[in-house]
């Protein structure tokens, strides 16, 4: 119990993570494009995630509460660490999320303002996850290069909320915005591809143990699919990308598909590397977890309820399924 | 300017908390009133009631998003500005946090897309459903937290390990023993605050000339909710209080303001307490009122706070915060008793009345924050009474850096309350739906997409 109890939950904040970020990656990365967009377009972008974007972001406050519940001590530490990351992130999600509702209901005259709102809270969110995540594949330290490294992650992590975005307006959209959701996700692909080489890089740099870990034989071996499949996916997507025919022709959840296994892939690599600290070089998740009986207690709750959570979830989005249509509520 | 960082990181955490309470206050009440108007219509197919849900589902919608922000806020600031709480009491708040989140977040958030944006894509009995688990929701969500809150206000079920909180019985720390008062007295206050609120721009609608058949419904609705809820309100506190006299007597002297230990001490109406003098000045009282309502006895002895030098709060604040709690209570059952006995004569609600409504809009938002305010503040210096002092679990940031993040919150928080007043206004401002359609004739119905009740 002592030994499994903490490993089950890092699997399953390891798992609400990835979730958020492929859930509420798209709909940050719609609030990125909108700049782009024209009126009509912007109003028609913004339907698409309207059903959707609440549950999304409920998925982080379970990835912190996870890390809350189980690793009260890293959990203290973590987020002071990052308290100015996160202070920026949570004025973003503030921001987007009100401008969500209030673009239609303050009236006209300020819907110019409130779109500009959402787009620039959708940025600043993203921009700081990635500042977030930078920092703490660092290990959280606050030397320069650290700091550099961070700003990195941050300059180029929001290219991967894009091209999700992008992925999603394919399958929600039809004529010119469609053409234009492909343009965005071809130019989102470079940027992307940096940010994802810079945290493959990252760890094994940062941490010796971490590179003798990536490097010795048998791992090697093992590991190989995770940069392949990356690799073979990755050119898959700028395949298809240059295939718009075959995306109008009903392929296009490919895409949001591949960019999903490539998140997948790296949060593998990524848990492969800095298992078993939670914070790296500094706390295992064993020195760092709650009392058994705290964590069965929630466990219980965990069993019951996340089945239930992922069925409605499907159920929803089965709901809207199809192109987005204008939001109304009657 | 160098200011303490505690001092800092109390004010962002009590802003934040300020602000978000405002819509779940808000939320919880609405969810069911929706519900009902939502019910009535599919029980009655009366288009008012419809109509009435679809005007009030969009002030829903602002509210409910407004309180997802701040509350994705909240549940960062535990580890941002108090780590050595989650260090020393983790064990209790973490699982209730988390059944919080597994319960009832994702109940809520995943069916309100339902319930704002489903009208075309689900049977009329899902979209009912929808409402009605939304609104589960936001209960269950009050639960969990009130259940923590109250934990630290009255601590049970646990045992110390070196310092650190271990659970005993999940079951006396969920049930601990002022969880049940301050879980109906604050789901009434949710239910008086959104029946003021619908009566309230009701009522402003209705002196607008703006009213249709749906807005009359609407008004009704909110008087009835507050008529009933008021009293119950004023006996639920009156049972709340007394527990708290149980469990953190050093709030209760706070709260009236009591320096000494006595015996048939005064109620004190308004005075000005002065903290350094340790007494109050141009004191109000009435002679041994306290002593009745606290000990219900003529000379009943009540602790005062020489008992607790050094362990009780700032008196001021704290009574203050109740004496504005208890002058809206009264003023709301006035009013809401007022109305009741108006519309029973079914005549319209006379010009006085809908003003008298209409100012009375957002008293709900008064009594919660004066309400928490004496929660709050009274059970200072502890974070969790008689067990953690607050500035032993604070993270050490910079003032600097708090100063800054502290601003960035308030100024956001201030447009963010502007702008939600103006979204207010703006849609009450426009003609009722069911107004056009009583000009148009029932039939012909041809709805335009801005229409409201
Ligand atoms: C008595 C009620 C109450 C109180 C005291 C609090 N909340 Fe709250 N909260 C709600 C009642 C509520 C709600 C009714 O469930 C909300 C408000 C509107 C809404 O959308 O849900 C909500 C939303 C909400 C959300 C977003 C949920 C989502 O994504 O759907 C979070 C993360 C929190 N809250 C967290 C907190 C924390 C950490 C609190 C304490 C410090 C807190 N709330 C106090
Ligand atoms: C929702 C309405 C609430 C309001 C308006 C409110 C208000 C406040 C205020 C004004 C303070 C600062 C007191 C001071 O430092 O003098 C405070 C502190 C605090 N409250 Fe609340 N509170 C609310 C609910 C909650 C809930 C539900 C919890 C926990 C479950 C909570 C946990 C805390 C903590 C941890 C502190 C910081 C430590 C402290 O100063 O005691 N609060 N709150
Ligand atoms: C007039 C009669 C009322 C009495 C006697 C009363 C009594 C109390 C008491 C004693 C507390 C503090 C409990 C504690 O901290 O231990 C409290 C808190 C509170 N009150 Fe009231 N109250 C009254 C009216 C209202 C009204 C009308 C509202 C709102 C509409 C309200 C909302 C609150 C809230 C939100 C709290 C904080 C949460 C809690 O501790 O329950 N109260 N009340």
């Amino acid at each position: 119990m002592e030994y499994w109890l903490p490993i089950v939950y890092l699997a399953i904040m390891g798992l609400a993570l990835l979730v958020y970020v492929i859930l509420d990656g798209y709909d940050l990365g719609v609030g990125m494009l909108l700049p782009g967009a024209t009126d009509a377009e912007k109003d028609l972008m913004i339907a698409s995630i309207g059903p959707f974007w609440d549950a999304n972001e409920t998925w982080i406050v379970l990835g912190v509460g996870v890390l809350l519940i189980a690793f009260p001590l890293a959990h203290g530490i973590i987020l002071s660490s990052l308290y100015i990351p996160v202070t920026l992130m949570l004025l973003g999600l503030i921001l987007r999320g009100v401008a969500f509702d209030l673009r239609v209901k303050g009236g006209d005259h300020r819907k110019a303002l409130w779109n500009r709102a959402f787009f620039v809270g959708s940025l600043l969110a993203s921009v700081s996850q990635g500042w977030m995540l930078g920092a703490y594949i660092t290990g959280l330290r606050e030397d320069i290069t650290s700091l550099l490294f961070a700003g990195l992650i941050a300059a180029t992590l929001p290219a991967l909320y894009v091209l999700l975005g992008a992925a999603w307006l394919l399958m929600k959209s039809e004529g010119e915005l469609f053409d234009k959701a492909v343009r965005w996700g071809r130019r989102a692909m470079l940027p992307m591809g940096v940010a994802l080489l810079l945290v493959s890089v990252a760890t094994p740099v940062v941490s010796e143990a971490i590179a003798r870990r990536w490097f010795s034989l048998p791992n090697a071996i093992g590991l190989l699919p995770i940069p392949l499949v990356c690799a073979l996916v990755y050119g898959g997507l700028f395949w298809f990308l240059n295939r718009p025919e075959l995306l109008r022709r009903g392929y296009a959840w490919l895409v949001y598909a591949g960019i999903v296994l490539i998140c997948v892939m790296a949060a593998l690599g990524l848990a492969f590397s800095i298992f078993p600290d939670v914070v790296m070089g500094r706390m295992t998740l064993w020195e760092a977890s709650a009392s058994v009986a705290s964590l069965q207690f929630t466990l219980v709750g965990v069993v019951i309820t996340l089945p239930m959570i992922v069925f409605y979830t499907i159920y929803i989005y089965r709901i809207f399924h199809g192109k987005a249509r204008a939001l109304s509520y009657e | 300017m160098d200011w303490d960082p505690f001092v800092l990181a109390r004010i962002q955490f009590a802003a934040n908390i300020s602000f978000h309470i405002l819509f779940p206050a808000i939320s919880i009440g609405l969810a069911w009133v929706l519900f009902y108007f939502r019910a009535r219509y599919t029980l009655s197919g009366d288009r008012a009631w419809e109509y009435a849900y679809y005007f009030w589902v969009k002030v829903f919608a602002l509210t409910f998003a407004m309180g997802v922000v701040s509350g994705i806020t909240m549940s960062f600031q535990f580890g941002t500005n108090w780590p050595g709480f989650m260090e020393r009491a983790g064990n209790v708040a973490g699982p209730l946090l988390g059944y919080e989140v597994l319960t009832a977040f994702f109940l809520e958030a995943s069916f309100l897309g339902i319930m704002l944006f489903g009208k075309d894509r689900v049977s009329n009995k899902m979209h009912l459903i929808s409402a009605f688990l939304v609104a589960v929701g936001t209960l269950l969500s009050a639960f969990w937290i009130l259940s923590l809150n109250s934990w630290m206000q009255t601590p049970a079920g646990y045992s110390l390990d070196e310092g650190v909180v271990t659970v005993e019985s999940w079951w006396r720390i969920i049930f601990n023993p002022s969880f049940p008062y301050r879980f109906f007295h604050m789901t009434l206050a949710s239910l008086l605050t959104s029946a003021f609120l619908i009566a309230g721009v009701s009522a402003w609608r209705a002196r607008a000339g703006l009213a249709g058949p749906g807005t009359w419904k609407v008004l009704r609705t909110g008087v009835a909710i507050a008529a009933v809820a008021a009293p119950l309100q004023i006996f639920v506190g009156d049972l709340h209080g007394l527990n708290t006299l149980e469990h953190q007597p050093a709030k209760v002297a706070a709260m009236e303001a009591i320096w000494e230990t006595q015996r048939g001490a005064p109620f004190t109406l308004v005075a000005l307490p002065d903290g350094e003098a340790r007494k109050n000045h141009l004191a109000l009282e009435i002679p041994h009122a306290a002593s009745l309502i606290l000990t219900h006895r003529w000379n009943g002895e009540v602790r005062g706070l020489d008992e607790f030098i050094g362990e009780h709060p700032p008196v001021a604040p704290v009574f203050w915060s109740f004496r504005v709690m208890l002058a809206m209570g009264v003023l709301m059952l006035a009013v809401a008793w007022w109305g009741a006995w108006s519309c029973l004569r079914g005549r319209e609600p006379s010009m006085p009345l809908l003003r008298a409504l209409s100012w009375m809009t957002f008293s709900g938002w008064v009594a919660v924050l004066a309400g928490w305010y004496v929660t709050e503040i009274g059970r200072q210096p502890w974070i969790v009474q008689g067990l953690l002092r607050v500035d032993s679990v604070v993270a050490d940031h910079s003032s600097a850096t708090l100063t800054g993040t502290l601003l960035g919150y308030v100024l956001l928080y201030v447009f963010l309350i502007f702008s939600y007043m103006g979204a207010l206004r703006y849609l009450s401002r426009q003609e009722a739906a069911s107004l056009v359609l009583v000009e148009q004739g029932e039939s012909s119905g041809s709805r335009q997409a801005q229409e409201v009740v």
